[in-house]
């Protein structure tokens, strides 16, 4: 494993600009989450590293050295995608032993044993080593696929949303399962995603993409709670920060347009009077939707609260974030 | 607008049997919501109260005439698929008018209550538009146009959101939901996802291999799951299942797990075996003074909360605590359960055991 750093890296398509002077440096044995909606660049950052995209400026350095001058095959990078593209006519093992076999590694044939049962068994699918592959769930495959990637020794693991093809209950499991997994190799891996979830639960750092551009780069905690945007405020959150004009409370500092409200930022009981609109029953948690001066906002209340559609709920701000007119934090 | 009553419905298809026997009855100008996983039979429930599948036996009302055996265009409702099918080659206008001049209406009046379902979906400005290059949302807007302009009685959705990505998906839940509330018309919806069902139903059934397995509100199942099935199916992380053996009668409030006594709501009936001790993450608390331990082997940060897996001598236990609290992996800490929360299952049946927490859900359930 190594550091592995882009330095004011950028790439078109055409006019599209797709990667914007990003620089980024994923150290040894992290696990570093690029977030961001379709679009913003992520696939493309991973396809400069591993050399299937060649940048137009700047440079992409492995352990120091710059590779942009490297073929894919020689920057021992390995991949997993978002498709599980196994073998069908093979095992769960020939699958695995695969990327050892190429003539480049020219692995002895004990130590191929040897590597395949060691994943198998920090995947959890020794006991499906002799099966075919297409007699596997999705799960299953999914491991195998990411297994096929961790036979190898390369210097980064570089993963392309690769849960987002599995039902949830999956997901979540696989969640925790890559992190352990993470934790006990020490390995390093670049990993990209549209889910929150994915990013504020596996990494050590979270980079937020933005049109081609890392808008903000920092610890899970941190991105969360001080975001440089309201663009990066919106990207973590479930329901969703309430976006409201500056001036809607009072309070706000001056150059403020936009007050950014975390659902659970807006206290109950003083303030101004808003509308309730509607009331959803989530289980763990109970949504109100209000209306204040014809604002929607969403905010959170007690499980099995009383309030109806129709109430009048006084709420204000607390831990408010503010915004200037470029959605830029100013406090 | 329609009440839609279900009767010992049934379905089968050769030897395999879809739908066992489903009784229940949606409410006019309800949003009810048919949940469960692929293959449990809340399709083929909906296509038959569509009138695309016949049932086998069984009755299905609606507004209080059977229709059971009728075809699907003398049912007056309206179905809305996964896959927003749309005439390629029409524009928005026409699509939408289409349902009505297949009916025969004058022109006049086609034009008004397209103006009308245009205003109500938001989308006047795309009218003129051909369907080929809008968004994915107008493409769903417009197949729910077509479906509202008719006026049905009902309207039947199978999956509507299923194909979209999960932010949008939000916004046209809300959307779908709030364009319900102002119309009023009765829904069944079809869905496997869980969140979806609890965040826009009014009531939800509970469907697995064909049978129901629960039907009430939305919070009422979160809180008083009648089954293990809808335990682990709603709610996420879902409901801890601890394993142990024991029995208690009638009256008991605390059970021992692993020589730690725990508490549960007052018991209704006896138990004796192998049985699970059911609790929600958000009920699991860490605490110092609890005797019942647990390992912490893992923490997921998620803003405010943090969920922590735990390893404890009755299975894995997450525990949704706030983010603000110590937690790391590889401490033993104690853990403190809700008492009042807790379900006890036989694991045998799946079942839950009555008590004061579910007596009044399970007796009609």
């Amino acid at each position: 494993m190594a550091d592995v750093t882009l330095r004011n890296v950028k790439k078109s398509f055409d006019t599209t600009v797709a990667v914007d002077d990003v620089n980024l440096t994923v150290n040894d044995g992290s696990f570093v989450v690029l977030l961001g909606p379709t679009g913003a660049g992520k696939t493309t950052t991973l396809r400069l590293i591993s050399g299937l995209e060649r940048p137009d400026s700047g440079d992409v350095l492995i352990d120091g050295r710059s590779v942009i001058n490297e073929p894919p095959a020689q920057r021992n990078v390995s991949m997993v995608f978002q498709q599980y593209s196994l073998y069908p006519h093979m095992t769960v093992r020939q699958n695995l032993a695969f990327p050892l076999r190429s003539p480049m590694l020219n692995t002895p044939k004990h130590e191929v044993k040897r590597k395949v049962e060691e994943v198998a068994d920090v995947l959890q699918i020794a006991h499906k080593l002799e099966n075919k592959a297409t007699a596997l769930s999705g799960g299953e495959m999914q491991r195998v696929s990411i297994g096929r990637a961790l036979v190898r020794n390369p210097s980064i693991y570089l993963m392309d949303e690769p849960l987002s093809s599995l039902d949830a209950k999956l997901r979540a499991d696989l969640r925790i399962e890559l992190k352990r997994i993470q934790a006990d190799l020490g390995a390093t891996i670049l990993y990209v995603t549209h889910d929150q979830i994915e990013a504020m639960t596996m990494a050590t750092k979270v980079g937020v993409l933005d049109q081609g551009r890392l808008v903000q780069f920092g610890v899970p905690r941190d991105i969360y709670e001080n975001p440089v945007s309201l663009y990066v405020a919106a990207r973590l959150g479930l329901p969703r920060i309430n976006a409201l004009p500056a001036d809607l409370f009072a309070g706000a500092p001056t150059g403020a347009t936009t007050v950014g409200l975390r659902p659970e930022h807006i206290q109950h009981g003083e303030g101004k009077p808003s509308q309730e609109v509607r009331i959803e029953h989530l289980g763990d948690q109970t949504r109100l939707h209000l209306t204040l001066d014809g604002h929607e906002i969403v905010t959170l209340t007690d499980v099995h609260t009383a309030l109806q559609p129709g109430d009048t709920v006084a709420i204000q701000p607390r831990n408010a974030l503010y915004f200037d007119a470029a959605g830029d934090r100013i406090a | 607008m329609a009440e839609i009553r279900i009767q010992n419905l049934r379905k089968k298809f050769g030897s395999f049997t879809a739908v066992q026997s489903s009784t229940f009855t949606i409410q006019d100008g309800e949003f009810f919501m048919l949940l469960g996983p692929s293959g449990c039979g809340k399709t083929t429930t909906l296509r038959m109260i569509a009138g695309l599948e016949l049932p086998t036996s069984g009755e299905i009302f609606i507004d209080g005439e059977e229709v059971g055996q009728k075809r699907a265009s003398q049912r007056d409702i309206a179905f809305v698929f996964q896959m927003f099918a749309l005439y390629p080659h029409m524009n928005v206008r026409k699509n939408i008018s289409y349902p009505l001049v297949s009916q025969g209406m004058k022109r006049a009046d086609i034009q008004a209550k397209v103006a009308e379902v245009a205003r109500i979906l938001g989308i006047e400005d795309i009218l003129d538009r051909p369907v080929g290059g809008l968004s994915g949302g107008d493409r769903q807007r417009v197949a729910l146009g077509r479906a509202i302009v008719r006026n049905p009685k009902c309207f039947l959705m199978d999956e509507p959101l299923g194909a979209l990505d999960a932010e949008f998906r939000e916004r046209m839940a809300e959307e779908l939901r709030a364009l319900h509330d102002r119309m009023g018309a009765t829904t069944v919806y079809v869905t496997h996802d869980q969140l979806e069902a609890m965040q826009m139903g009014d009531k939800i059934v509970v469907m697995n291999h064909g049978v129901i397995e629960q039907f009430g509100e939305p919070q009422d199942i979160y809180d008083k799951p009648a089954t293990m099935f809808v335990a682990e199916f709603i709610g996420s992380p879902h409901m801890n299942f601890l394993k142990f053996n024991g029995r208690a009668g009638p009256g008991a409030t605390t059970i021992e797990l692993h020589q730690q006594t725990v508490g549960m709501p007052c018991l209704h009936e006896a138990f004796d075996g192998d049985m699970i001790y059911g609790v929600r993450p958000e009920h699991v608390r860490l605490s110092d003074s609890a005797g019942y331990r647990g390992e912490i082997t893992a923490t997921e940060y998620l803003g405010t909360t943090q969920i922590v897996t735990l390893k404890t001598h009755n299975g894995e236990v997450k525990a949704r605590i706030a983010s603000s609290e110590h937690a790391s992996v590889g401490e033993t800490v104690g853990l403190d359960f809700n008492a009042s929360t807790v379900t006890v299952f036989d694991t045998q049946t799946g079942r839950a055991i009555r008590s004061d927490l579910n007596d009044g859900v399970m007796s009609h359930g």
